[in-house]
């Protein structure tokens, strides 16, 4: 592991990833949710033989078709980029995070990959009810590859079902069904999964909204604007319920992640939660990005102790109290935290020492110490501490960690109210004539894909320093490679990246123009 | 069943599993050889769109298995990962170009308002089929030449050159592999073409682009193996692991595992008899032949360079830090999980191979082209 670090260096890899994460994640969620309106669609389909629902299905998965390939390319980038920039990591807890990963190939992408092919090619080929089949398939297998990779990102969340190996200095996985069903990970796959199905909602009634406003293919929005709204309404009713999950979750696991994004410095009992607010620089600290007052903010009093502990009175620490500690609530100062990691890691280097040395009672006494409950619960649990040298450090990016949270809350509960109202609208048939609603469908398009990213920003950035909770922080992870060189290869992704993005928005722009040929009315 | 496993024979599983998955990973690269021919082959247009349609739908395989491949070696031999991907780190992002490349050209070619043009998606296909494969085959010559790294008492890795794996290019028995994978993925490519268009031209010039490819695939492919015959190996103790240079080690390998013997001839075989089929006979079955061929001929070399204690990544930096099975991999407990997941392939190849042979059922023809409502 890294002792001395090249902040650049760190610098250039983090926003490499964070590139390759955002284009990735830009495609995926429609992915996920728009396979399942289609598998929809052609159910009515087969069931009733009605030829304008195979029109209205092969339209949309036109889409899903050119939608698909880039988010293949960048999930195959960032599966290696673990091991080109981030290769510290890869060996310090490969033994538990590939796992899913192998698994995800094997169980999901194949899944996905053969009968993607079916699905396009198949139409002639197969019988009606085994092209059927293949359209589920396809939407199983995209969120079951979902499942797999949240499973490895709600570990570095919470690890759990591991076990540090001091002779190879990693952790090593002892529980798989603990990693599997660790609760964070359960919920993070509802959470996430629900996104993209509430995202690909959007999308199709926003795209159908688009024809109603040209005054074209009118039954086919109005099909399209049923089936993705109702499938809209109940993923939205779950990616609420689930959020709810994760901030019980947050509340017992990352504290500090929290108090980040309901901006809570001092904790108190009974901590309200804020719906809305505007943080400016303090007056005690101007100087520190991350130390910020509100000039306004609307609070509902005791809801965060509720959401988080079902207790109204119950105890949230705030930034400052998770920096300086608090004998009385239990919490350690993170000065003691980095001294315990500090030893942790003394510990470590000793048996290294003592195992170069051939000095086998020294070795078998300081491996005995790693094998020691205490020694794992006071220390090795702060081993990620010890490569912190300030305690500032260890604060996320508190405005952003903020505005994101609320604005993803905020625009969550919008496509509810969104997807009910295009239902109310296409039910009593007034959604034909009610333009500022057609173009409201439209512009929610980019909202969608707006909150699904600040999604993926609180989840990340909320938790840094850390890549493993408490045991790794960011920059001990990555490859020791040359800035520069990392450097270049942002820009070039940027470049590829961007280029095929600009592609995709042009093509599909254009086939939503050709519309479903003469299909759908 | 597999807990009741040692640690060695869990890493030999896994050896085995990677070995397979690399000989698939080969086979199918008749996508990224095809992609190199379209132009060759494809005169018109209309003869370019069935060429390009008869791989693009299977592009996803390759991409889907190059994928597995690499989350398999993260998940068996995590060391591997983070030495060789962090440290060759050009090697390894010209690789991930290429691909990233190949994935969207095939949606996007013949697509209206596709911002780049048909030709720049159509030479997107070339650099993937082309650089992609002599990349990937000159890496894992590195397998069996070595590589400029070395390891610590942290398992943790340092590259030893500046340039980053790109040294690699200077042993030529490496850039002969690359080579061999190159033109190998072209006749794999052709032979495809051959069983699935059902097209006079086409068919035609594809023999004769046969004979053009199949002449230098033997050349560098001998060249390559009988090197590999003669060359030392990288050698380790099994108590001590201590790391040496053997003599003949890789025909050692195949001397001690005669199995591993009985496949490599088999392959070789069968890639020969496959071509001889496309060669000499108005047969189009080649294909099947030179492609189980192939998938044979790769798993007994990956075979080799990793099993009967030999070190499939050696270190040329530091003997010492060479990885072999034993010190590169998963814990015990990982390994007997995954291993238990494997036992999925079998049932994922029986999907593949009914899903494929329902959409391949009737040949590619023009007829078929202006009727398809999903071209490429």
């Amino acid at each position: 592991m890294i002792d001395s670090i090249d902040l650049s260096l760190v610098n250039w890899s983090r926003g490499q990833f964070a590139l390759t994460a955002f284009y990735h994640w830009f495609f995926v969620p429609l992915t996920l949710g728009i396979t399942f309106i289609i598998a929809i669609m052609e159910t009515i389909y087969v069931r009733t033989g009605d030829e304008s629902w195979k029109k209205i299905t092969k339209f949309w998965m036109t889409l899903f078709g050119i939608n698909f390939a880039i988010g293949v390319a960048t999930g195959l980038i960032m599966e290696f980029e673990f091991g080109t920039n981030w290769s510290n990591y890869s060996w310090f807890v490969g033994d538990i995070f590939g796992a899913p990963l192998a698994i995800e190939g094997i169980m999901a992408f194949f899944l996905e990959s053969t009968f993607i092919a079916v699905m396009f090619f198949g139409w002639n080929k197969v019988s009606k009810k085994f092209h059927l089949l293949s359209t589920w398939l396809v939407a199983f297998g995209a969120s079951l590859s979902a499942l797999w990779i949240l499973v490895a990102n709600a570990w570095m969340q919470y690890p759990v079902g591991m076990q540090f190996n001091p002779d190879t200095a990693r952790n090593e996985m002892i529980r798989f069904w603990d990693v599997l069903f660790s609760p964070v990970a359960v919920n993070k796959f509802l959470h996430t999964i629900s996104s993209g199905y509430v995202l690909a909602s959007v999308f199709v009634v926003g795209v159908s909204g688009w024809f109603l406003l040209r005054r074209r293919n009118i039954l086919f929005a109005r099909r399209s604007m049923i089936v993705a709204s109702i499938f809209g309404i109940l993923s939205s009713i779950h990616l609420i319920a689930t959020g709810d999950g994760s901030t019980r979750q947050i509340a017992r696991i990352q504290p500090m992640k929290l108090a980040a994004i309901e901006g809570l410095y001092h904790g108190q009992e009974g901590t309200g939660l804020v719906v809305f607010g505007i943080m400016v620089p303090s007056e005690e600290d101007p100087v520190n990005e991350n130390i910020k007052d509100f000039v306004f903010r609307i609070e509902i009093p005791n809801l965060l102790s509720y959401m988080s502990y079902g207790n109204r009175e119950a105890f949230i620490p705030g930034v400052i109290d998770l920096l300086e500690g608090s004998e009385q609530r239990g919490l350690l100062s993170a000065a003691e935290k980095i001294e315990r990691g500090k030893y942790a890691r003394e510990v470590l280097r000793e048996l290294k020492e003592a195992d170069q040395n051939n000095d086998l009672t020294r070795y078998e006494s300081l491996k005995a110490t790693f094998m020691d409950d205490q020694f794992k619960n006071e220390y090795f649990r702060y081993f990620g501490y010890g490569f912190i040298d300030d305690p500032d450090k260890l604060i996320p990016n508190v405005p952003l960690s903020f505005y994101s949270f609320h604005f993803m809350v905020a625009l969550g509960f919008y496509f509810l109210l969104f997807f009910i109202l295009t239902l109310i609208f296409v039910y009593t048939g007034s959604i034909e004539r009610r333009k500022g609603f057609q173009r409201l469908a439209l512009l929610t398009i980019p909202l969608a894909y707006l909150a699904t990213m600040l999604g993926w920003t609180v989840a990340e950035m909320g938790r840094q320093p850390w890549v493993i909770q408490d045991l790794m922080p960011t920059f001990a992870a990555v490859s020791r490679l040359d800035a520069n060189t990392v450097q270049v290869t942002f820009w070039l992704f940027l470049i590829v990246f961007t280029a095929l993005l600009i592609a995709e928005v042009k093509i599909m722009t254009k086939q939503i123009k050709i519309g479903p040929n003469e299909g759908g009315n | 069943m597999f807990e009741n496993l040692s640690h060695l024979s869990l890493q030999q599983y896994w050896w085995v599993i990677i070995s397979l998955l690399a000989s698939f990973l080969v086979f199918l690269m008749f996508v990224q050889g095809g992609q190199t021919l379209i132009y060759t082959l494809g005169k018109t247009t209309l003869e370019k769109t069935m060429l390009v349609n008869a791989i693009g739908r299977k592009w996803e395989f390759t991409f889907t298995t190059l994928v597995t491949f690499g989350g398999a070696f993260f998940a068996s031999f995590p060391l591997f990962y983070a030495t060789s991907f962090g440290g060759a780190y050009w090697v390894w992002m010209a690789i991930l170009f290429c691909f990233i490349i190949q994935a969207i050209a095939y949606e996007f070619r013949s697509k209206p308002d596709n911002f780049l043009g048909r030709k720049t998606y159509d030479v997107f296909l070339f650099i993937n089929g082309a650089l992609g494969t002599i990349l990937i085959g000159t890496a894992v010559g590195t397998f069996y030449n070595g590589a400029m790294f070395s390891v610590n008492e942290m398992n943790s890795s340092q590259w030893e050159t500046s340039v980053r794996g790109l040294e690699a290019v200077l042993e030529w028995h490496n850039v002969a592999l690359g080579l061999t994978v190159f033109f190998l993925s072209r006749i794999l490519g052709i032979l495809y073409f051959i069983r699935n268009i059902n097209d006079e031209n086409i068919q035609r010039r594809s023999r004769k682009q046969l004979l053009y490819n199949t002449i230098p695939f033997l050349v560098f492919f001998l060249a390559f193996l009988i090197r590999l015959l003669i060359k030392d190996g990288f050698a380790y103790e099994p108590e001590t692991y201590e790391v040496s240079l053997e003599r003949y080690k890789y025909l050692h390998n195949l001397i001690n595992m005669p199995l591993v013997l009985i496949l490599l001839l088999a392959g070789v075989i069968l890639v020969v008899y496959g071509l001889y089929r496309g060669l000499f006979t108005d047969n189009i079955t080649g294909f099947y032949f030179s492609g189980s061929g192939t998938v044979l001929v790769v798993f007994s070399l990956f075979l080799i360079a990793g099993l009967n204690q030999t070190c499939y990544y050696p270190s040329l930096f530091d003997l010492q830090s060479s990885l072999h099975i034993e010190n590169s991999s998963s814990s015990r407990y990982t390994l007997t999980v995954m291993s238990y997941v494997s036992l999925l392939v079998p049932f994922v190849l029986a999907y593949i191979i009914y899903a494929w042979s329902s959409v391949n059922k009737k040949r590619i023809d023009a007829d078929e082209i202006k009727n398809e409502s999903h071209v490429y």
